[in-house]
Order: structure tokens, then C-alpha cells, then sequence
């Protein structure tokens, strides 16, 4: 699926729920299926900066597409960590760079999200976005 | 419940409102009290009437302000005992005022490898200034340890003191674990040994009642928007001796008596300290706030309240299991609750009691030291005032379980 279709996917989800906090509590739940990290990638490299909470993003090249593993101290970060790698997960670097996530503004988590977890939301696309741009780079220099 | 709790309640506009469709359960007044009508009105008043600069000219507008901004000075001095209205410096808050001891009474009095000691359970604004002071004049800081209940541990306090302490600072209440520090033996034992005392009373001011003069503390501080008044105005106050030798802080208009190119002479107390336009509504609605503090403090009703919902509170968080609040039986805590909960991030279980309208603190609270002792992920923080009810702990036990429930 593409960027655009995952998105969309996930709009739906969530418009399924009225309350917030059934919102919070499918995003506890995605957070805490998410698949484990590999303990020996929590480098300071891959820590993100900005989150009041302690976020781990890795990210590996196969075939030409991009996969993203995380980690977090806490929960509901995981969930929107999670979210973001249901999107990004599979892609082609050249997609990530160009993606548009005006989905996060339409399931209403900006909207909520106290200031400090907002910040570390943007933190976290900064730097799923500047893996993107580092292998999409690479690519143009090989070619 | 009292009659006299709901009226007092209901005095505070703030606090009958609904957030997410839901009643508000406010618990984070150690962060910021909520504000009563009185001050309300007065704030709007001086906004719309009385907007004039005081002390410089003679039209009835700005009279009127310097009259209001006065009171605002007198009830502070009047509240914590002060001898007179110039020992009473209006500040920004807490920080400005103890910055202000840190920069000024520093330069004056210390000397390359004096001692200023405080205490490991102190707000990051009475730690940081002491660095500062302590970067520029060569200064040495040391650091009193807190028992595992947070109470300070007096003995390893009395042998600091003897270092050459010339400065002790320490906060009246502490603001993670709301221990009331024992001031009367700590200012006399610092004063036996030769140093000065400042009071961080940013805390301290809420619960009990302060009284400079038997207290025989240096310097006290507090903000206003701890205890009902507005936020920007804060009250450091001084021994006149001191304050009288400390050179002044910042240089501008008011603050002086004659001004030349050559030379320039500063203004009595408490001018000397207070240069540039200050908070003026503010500082006038100081006189409400705290003639309504002193109410509160002195209404047994009110207090008795406050004491059955602290109670209360500290029986139900007992009850969940992997909480750790460390000075939850300590019998010197006063309406502050700091915990971690074992498997449940703060900031996500603040996070979730918000959306059920329960307002708390979390994170580090700005005492990151004294905070990593027991968690690495920071605290949770409730605090009490009077107009807490028993009824508002059931909704924030409610909260505070379905949060844990859906975290762990």
C-alpha cells in the first residue's frame, strides 16, 4: 500500500472512536505491539531529541525500500511512534521525503497532544525524514 | 460538605468550569493557584480605570495607581510580619527575588572561597542562581542531603555549616515533596555559625504562617500567583542592614536620586531595587489576595478541609500497588503528593487523568537532582489547596486507576 492508502486506513481507524479517550487507548494498544527494537540499536545516534520522553528510531535499507524499528520509555509515545512506522514502514525513501501527513492533523493527535508531546512528534518525523533524505542521497550519488 | 467550603469555592471562577465535557479537578496549585473573584475584579478594574505609571506624575490616574500599588506593598509587609513597607521589594516572582540576593548580597558580602549551602531537595531557582554566583565570584557551593522521607538531614546540615558557610539558602516548603523544613532551628544553627539565611518561600507562604520577625530569617521570598494574586508579582524581602550595603541590581528609571553623567546616587529602599515600570496591577492585587490568605489561613473550616482531603488522599494513593510517594507518611509533608508508579510513565498517565479532567504536574518539577533519586522518568505531582474537596480525590482516584489500568 501506499503512504496515501496507510493514511487513510488510519484516518478511518480512529474516526471510529468519539472519545478521546478511546483514542488514547487504541494507541496504548498499537504502542505496546509494536515489535521490539534490537537492544543494540539504541545508540545515542538513534535517540531523538525533543521528546519529554526517550524515543529510539532506527532505520535500515533492504531492496531499495526503508524499515523503521522505535522504542520509548513511554507508552502512548510508542503509540504515535508506531503509527508513524505503519506509514513509513516498507517505502521508498523518495515517498518519505515527498510524504504529505496532513492525516495527523485530520485523526485530531496534534490538535491533543499537550505541547511538549507535539514537539517530539515533529521531532520524530524530523528524523524519519532525514533517514529518507540521507539514503535518497546516496542513491543519486551511486547512480 | 460545609457550607463555608462550597462559598469559598465558589469564589474562584476557575474552578466550576468543565475541560473535555467534564468537571475540573484542579491539583496542580503548587504550580499555580487558582484566582479569586476579588482579584479578578481588581486586575479588570486597574485594566480598564487606573492605567498610569506610578510615582512620576501628579494626574488623578496615576495617583490613584501609586495608592493601590502601595496597598499592594503594605499587605505584603503586613503578611509576613516585615517591620516596614521599604524592606518589601516587588520582583517578577521567587526566581527574580532570589537572583537578586544571588547577584547583589553575593558581590557584597562573599568572598573568593566562601561557602553557600543549600539543600538537595531545592527548586531549580534556589540552585542555578548560587551556580552563577558561585561562577563569578569564586563562590563554592554545598549541598545538604534530604532523608529517604525528604525531610533534610539535620545532622549532615550542621556539619556543612561549619565549612566557612557564609550563606544558607533553603526553601520554607519543598516543592516535589511538600516537607516543611524545621527554619527556627536551621536559621539558628546557620546563624550561630556566622552565615545568612534566605527563604525560598514559593511554598511555604501557601500553608502556614510566615512571620519574618520571629523567623529572624535574612531574606524571604515568594511569588504572588502561589497564593491567589496574579502572576509577574513577586515579594523579596530583607534585613535592612543587608539590603542598605547590597549594591542595587538593575540600573534604570526609579531607582535613582540624582542622576549625572559622572556620578549617579540610587534611591531609599526599597526604589533602590526596583528600577524600570513593574507589575502595577499585580502588585496592587496583593491586597486582596492575601487579606483573603489570611482569612483562609486563620478559618478552621477551611484548614480542617484542606486536612481531610490531604488525608484522604494520602489513604487511597496507598492503596495502589507499585506507588511510591517518599513523604507520604512524613508528618512534616503539607497538601503535596510527588509519586512514580511502577510500569506507568507519568507524562502518559497525566496525559490521560487530563483528558477525564484532572489537572497534575509531571515530569522533573524543576528539581531534577533531588527527582532522579527516585525516578528516571520524572514524578507525578498533585498539590492541594483549601478549595480541594473529598470529592474531587474520588474523581482523581478514578482517573488516576483507569490511567494505570491502561498503561500497564
Amino acid at each position: 500500500m501506499t503512504i496515501q492508502e496507510i493514511s487513510e486506513q488510519i484516518v478511518e481507524e480512529f474516526s471510529m472512536f468519539d472519545e478521546w479517550l478511546d483514542k488514547y487507548e487504541y494507541l496504548i494498544e498499537t504502542g505496546k505491539q509494536m515489535p521490539a527494537i534490537a537492544e543494540e540499536a539504541k545508540t545515542p545516534d538513534n535517540l531523538i531529541e525533543g521528546c519529554q520522553s526517550r524515543v529510539w528510531l532506527d532505520c535500515r535499507q533492504e531492496d531499495g525500500l526503508l524499515h523503521f524499528t522505535a522504542d520509548s520509555d513511554a507508552v502512548i509515545t510508542k503509540g504515535i511512534i508506531s503509527l508513524l512506522i505503519r506509514v513509513f514502514d516498507g517505502q521508498k525513501p523518495a515517498d518519505i521525503v515527498a510524504a504529505d501527513l496532513s492525516f495527523l492533523d485530520r485523526i485530531g493527535l496534534k490538535d491533543n497532544l499537550s505541547p511538549t508531546r507535539a514537539n517530539g512528534l515533529v521531532a520524530m518525523i524530523t528524523k524519519i525524514k532525514a533517514y529518507a533524505l540521507a539514503f535518497l542521497q546516496k542513491e543519486e550519488n551511486e547512480q | 460538605m460545609d457550607k463555608l467550603v462550597v462559598d469559598f469555592r465558589n469564589r474562584f471562577p476557575a474552578l466550576s468550569q468543565q475541560v473535555y465535557g467534564k468537571p475540573l479537578v484542579y491539583f496542580d496549585n503548587a504550580a499555580t493557584s487558582q484566582r479569586p473573584d476579588c482579584v479578578i475584579e481588581l486586575q479588570e478594574r486597574m485594566t480598564a480605570y487606573t492605567c498610569a505609571n506610578v510615582h512620576r506624575a501628579v494626574h488623578r490616574l496615576a495617583l490613584d495607581a501609586t495608592e493601590l500599588y502601595q496597598q499592594g506593598r503594605e499587605a505584603a509587609a503586613a503578611f509576613i510580619g516585615a517591620p516596614s513597607a521599604g524592606q518589601v521589594i516587588f520582583t517578577s516572582g521567587t526566581t527574580a527575588a532570589i537572583n537578586l540576593v544571588a547577584s547583589c548580597f553575593t558581590r557584597r558580602f562573599l568572598r573568593k572561597g566562601d561557602r553557600i549551602l543549600i539543600t538537595e531537595a531545592e527548586h531549580h531557582s534556589n540552585l542555578v542562581p548560587w551556580q552563577f554566583a558561585c561562577e563569578l565570584y569564586g563562590t563554592e557551593l554545598l549541598v545538604a542531603p534530604v532523608t529517604e522521607d525528604g525531610s533534610l538531614d539535620m545532622d549532615a546540615f550542621r556539619k556543612l555549616l561549619e565549612r566557612d558557610v557564609k550563606l544558607v539558602a533553603v526553601a520554607h516548603v519543598t516543592n516535589v515533596l511538600g516537607v516543611v523544613n524545621p527554619l527556627h532551628e536551621i536559621i539558628a544553627a546557620a546563624h550561630q555559625a556566622g552565615a545568612r539565611v534566605l527563604v525560598d518561600g514559593a511554598q511555604g507562604i501557601v500553608h502556614s504562617r510566615v512571620d519574618v520577625g520571629s523567623l529572624d530569617c535574612d531574606f524571604y521570598a515568594f511569588s504572588g500567583h502561589k497564593i491567589f494574586a496574579p502572576t509577574g508579582i513577586g515579594i523579596l524581602y530583607g534585613k535592612r542592614e543587608l539590603l542598605e550595603e547590597m549594591p542595587p541590581y538593575m540600573g534604570g528609571g526609579d531607582m535613582v536620586d540624582r542622576v549625572t553623567f559622572e556620578k549617579t546616587t540610587y534611591g531609599p529602599l526599597p526604589l533602590k531595587f526596583e528600577a524600570g515600570t513593574q507589575n502595577i496591577a499585580a502588585a496592587a492585587c496583593l491586597a486582596p489576595a492575601l487579606k483573603l490568605a489570611a482569612e483562609v489561613q486563620d478559618s478552621a473550616t477551611l484548614q480542617d478541609n484542606l486536612e481531610t482531603t490531604d488525608r484522604l488522599l494520602a489513604d487511597q494513593l496507598s492503596t495502589i500497588e507499585g506507588l511510591h510517594c517518599p513523604s507520604l507518611a512524613n508528618p512534616r509533608r503539607k497538601g503535596i503528593f510527588s509519586f512514580c508508579i511502577d510500569g506507568v510513565h507519568p507524562t502518559d498517565a497525566a496525559e490521560i487523568m487530563d483528558k477525564m479532567g484532572v489537572a497534575v504536574r509531571t515530569g522533573f518539577m524543576c528539581a531534577e537532582p533531588l527527582i532522579r533519586k527516585y525516578s528516571e522518568h520524572g514524578m507525578m505531582r498533585a498539590s492541594l489547596m483549601p478549595y480541594n474537596t473529598p470529592d474531587e480525590v474520588d474523581i482523581f482516584m478514578e482517573a488516576l486507576r483507569r490511567a494505570v489500568k491502561m498503561l500497564r
